[in-house]
């Protein structure tokens, strides 16, 4: 049955549609990495630790507040975004005169910081969080079975990714943002504040790696390594869509997913590799990313 | 990078004050674990927390014994765990390395540990090579191993009418032998197995790969997989409605810490089998106490096996009378009928396998769980001789 050739359609049909939903977690992590790296020029290596932080913040809301879901949906990614806004303001702007470098290694040890003291608190088994009530259960959709969670997934994910492109490249205030990277001095000069649009995008890009880390508190283990074990995979598909393009890390979020999920049917030992072998051929043909314009 | 070693030096008894006694022993003791990757709940400073217990309640002191125990973080990695071993055996004058999860690091320790006629204490790692392919007459491998826990579970799944298996198996030693192990019980058992899938380690979604399981018409998916991926699996087969529909999970290696994690919404019916829970009887239920007063958790079976490896070994020296010749004293472990606190009886076979009972368990639904720890039913169990594999010749020590 699960030969090379000969896979049942509807077999293949559900494996798509759970690539989609994998997909969705790369396609809103990239997105923020994309977005911070495109007007920031910081490599984010905390993103992960911020997803995670953005599980845990969901979890502590509930068992020391009595907070649900909902709330903490926007709750903890905007909780996780000010203290996004924290580290920006003491470390981060200390650092744009500089090379990439480092702001990576920065932002990695940071990410070491905080991966280790949830660490400390919470232990490494990781933490219970159900599935809210009005989502648990699923439809039976012939093919396969769909948790309504997971379709709650890539819906919300659809409409956060849709929302922050058009913001960025089609609203007034995303033209001052994209226009303040090419050229700070100049923006600053038309009465724009500058520094509050950098710090506030590095809140943003950050929230949605909080944003993140909710969505996948029901359905994954919270526990302090799940950013860690993400985090190079969501690198990927920034380098694949091309770094900084907002676009092209949406779209290859999803498509990544989908051929991950493919590669787990057809030959499942090489599911953790496949999407860096497509990184490997991608900066072999195209350096600058699928979606890159070229430097 | 960062240096791990973290070393936790607690001298228990302070000679000045002790009474005098005709012997005078000193022994120092190693606990090398993981204290900061995937088996760090499991083992890690629990681990030292339940070796000081078994100093105190030795009442080695009072014995004439000096009892010193240091500790420090094999990060799982075999060479990171060697060097250690090394150093503690070479320059720090250890005499017993205790716990050691990770079988690959676990199997590196015991060829170290036989050059330096050492001993160890093994307690948290799985590998059935321990006491075959590679047993050493210094290592006594105290609390369970692969095929154990796949005769328990397997067993006991194939005899209650799960008889096509598919197996879900981390990509690495472990997972392998745990699938091979289970493989030859469940077909021994009239079962067979329909498909199996080899899951990279470690995996954050396993949704893929139980849909396949689904679509197999398995009666039980089995777990080879350890830790966050089988929290990480169960999870989602929930989601899925896989258990729902009445396929069943075979966790083969999970530790009340992991099932604590998922919470019983999610865990409840699970079958798996375990060494010891804490709340057996009365004496599990005082010790586990005490344990959860010092540490925070109650004991995991690992953490449970320190403890008491760690009396039956200070109960060896004290008759020795030296700690210095590591095959001595294990020679010495294996004569003795130890009646447990918390294992019930044990004997040690001449390859250095502990034998005693293991339990089946089922995990408790909400509504029958009184608190935050309370788990587990036991359904059933089987003794030391029917869950351990038979003794090779060649690792019968008693007779070279």
């Amino acid at each position: 049955m699960f030969e090379l050739l000969g896979i049942p359609p509807q077999v293949l049909l559900g494996q798509l549609l759970l690539g989609l939903i994998n997909g969705s977690f790369y396609a809103v992590l990239s997105l923020g990495l994309a977005v911070i790296f495109g007007l920031l020029n910081i490599i984010n290596f905390a993103h992960g630790a911020l997803y995670m932080a953005g599980a845990f913040v969901a979890w502590m809301l509930l068992n020391y507040l009595g907070i649900g879901y909902w709330p903490a949906l926007i709750l903890a990614p905007l909780i996780v975004g000010a203290f996004g806004i924290l580290l920006e303001r003491t470390m981060l702007s200390r650092l744009y005169h500089l090379d990439h470098l480092y702001g990576l290694l920065l932002t990695f040890g940071l990410a070491l910081i905080i991966q280790g003291l949830f660490r400390n608190y919470y232990g490494i088994s990781g933490l219970a969080y159900q599935i809210p009530d009005i989502l648990s259960g699923g439809q039976n959709l012939g093919f396969m079975y769909l948790p309504n969670y997971r379709a709650w997934v890539v819906i919300a994910s659809v409409l956060v990714c849709f929302t922050t492109w058009f913001m960025i490249e089609k609203t007034r205030l995303g033209a001052y943002l994209r226009a303040a990277t090419e050229n700070p001095t100049l923006v600053g000069a038309f009465g724009v504040n500058v520094p509050l649009m950098i710090m506030l995008t590095y809140g943003f890009g950050v929230a949605l790696a909080g944003f993140a880390g909710v969505l996948a508190a029901p359905i994954y283990s919270v526990n302090p390594t799940m950013g860690e074990q993400l985090i190079i995979v969501v690198f990927a598909v920034v380098v694949i869509g091309g770094m900084g393009s907002i676009m092209g890390a949406i779209v290859t979020g999803y498509m990544l997913g989908i051929v991950e999920g493919l590669t787990r049917v057809f030959y499942p030992e090489g599911s953790a590799v496949v999407i860096f072998v497509i990184m490997a051929i991608v900066l072999m043909i195209k350096p600058e990313g699928l979606f890159g314009r070229p430097a | 990078m960062i240096n791990k070693l973290a070393m936790s030096t607690v001298a228990l008894a302070a000679m000045a004050g002790a009474p005098v006694m005709a012997q005078d022993i000193s022994v120092k003791l190693g606990v090398l674990n993981d204290r900061s990757g995937i088996y760090a709940d499991l083992s890690g400073e629990g681990s030292v927390v339940a070796a000081r217990m078994a100093v105190e309640d030795f009442e080695a002191a009072d014995k004439g014994m000096t009892v010193e125990i240091v500790s420090a973080d094999h990060q799982n990695k075999p060479d990171v765990g060697s060097n250690i071993a090394r150093q503690w055996y070479d320059v720090d004058g250890v005499n017993a390395i205790l716990d050691i999860p990770t079988s690959s690091v676990a199997l590196a320790v015991a060829d170290i540990t036989h050059e330096a006629n050492g001993v160890m204490l093994n307690s948290g790692a799985g590998s059935t090579g321990l006491t075959r392919e590679q047993c050493r007459p210094t290592t006594v491998h105290w609390t369970y191993d692969t095929a154990a826990l796949a005769n328990g579970t397997g067993t006991a799944m194939t005899n209650a009418g799960g008889k096509k298996w598919f197996f879900l198996t981390a990509d690495y030693a472990f997972g392998h032998s745990l699938e091979e192990n289970t493989t030859a019980v469940v077909e021994a058992n009239g079962g067979e197995v329909v498909g199996q899938v080899n899951v990279p380690f470690p995996a954050q979604d396993f949704s893929s790969f139980l849909l396949q399981a689904q679509g197999s018409g398995a009666d039980v998916i089995g777990l080879a997989n350890a830790g966050g991926d089988t929290i990480n699996a169960i999870k989602q087969a929930s989601e899925f409605g896989i258990t729902q529909a009445g396929q069943k999970l075979a966790a083969l290696l999970m530790f009340a810490n992991d099932v604590h994690a998922l919470g019983p919404q999610t865990a409840q019916g699970l079958s798996l089998t375990e060494a010891f829970y804490w709340d057996q009887n009365d004496t599990t239920r005082e010790f586990s106490q005490r344990f959860m007063d010092k540490h925070g958790s109650m004991p995991s079976m690992v953490q449970a096996g320190v403890y008491s490896a760690t009396l039956a070994y200070l109960e060896a020296v004290q008759t020795v009378g030296s700690a210095e010749d590591g095959k001595a004293v294990v020679d010495q472990i294996k004569t003795m009928d130890i009646d447990d606190a918390l294992f019930g009886k044990v004997t040690i076979r001449a390859d250095g396998r502990a034998l005693h009972d293991m339990y089946l368990f089922q995990v408790k639904a909400p509504e029958d769980s009184t608190g935050e720890w309370d788990l587990y039913n036991q359904i059933s169990s089987i003794t030391g001789e029917e869950a351990f594999l038979p003794m090779l010749d060649e690792c019968d020590f008693s007779k070279q």
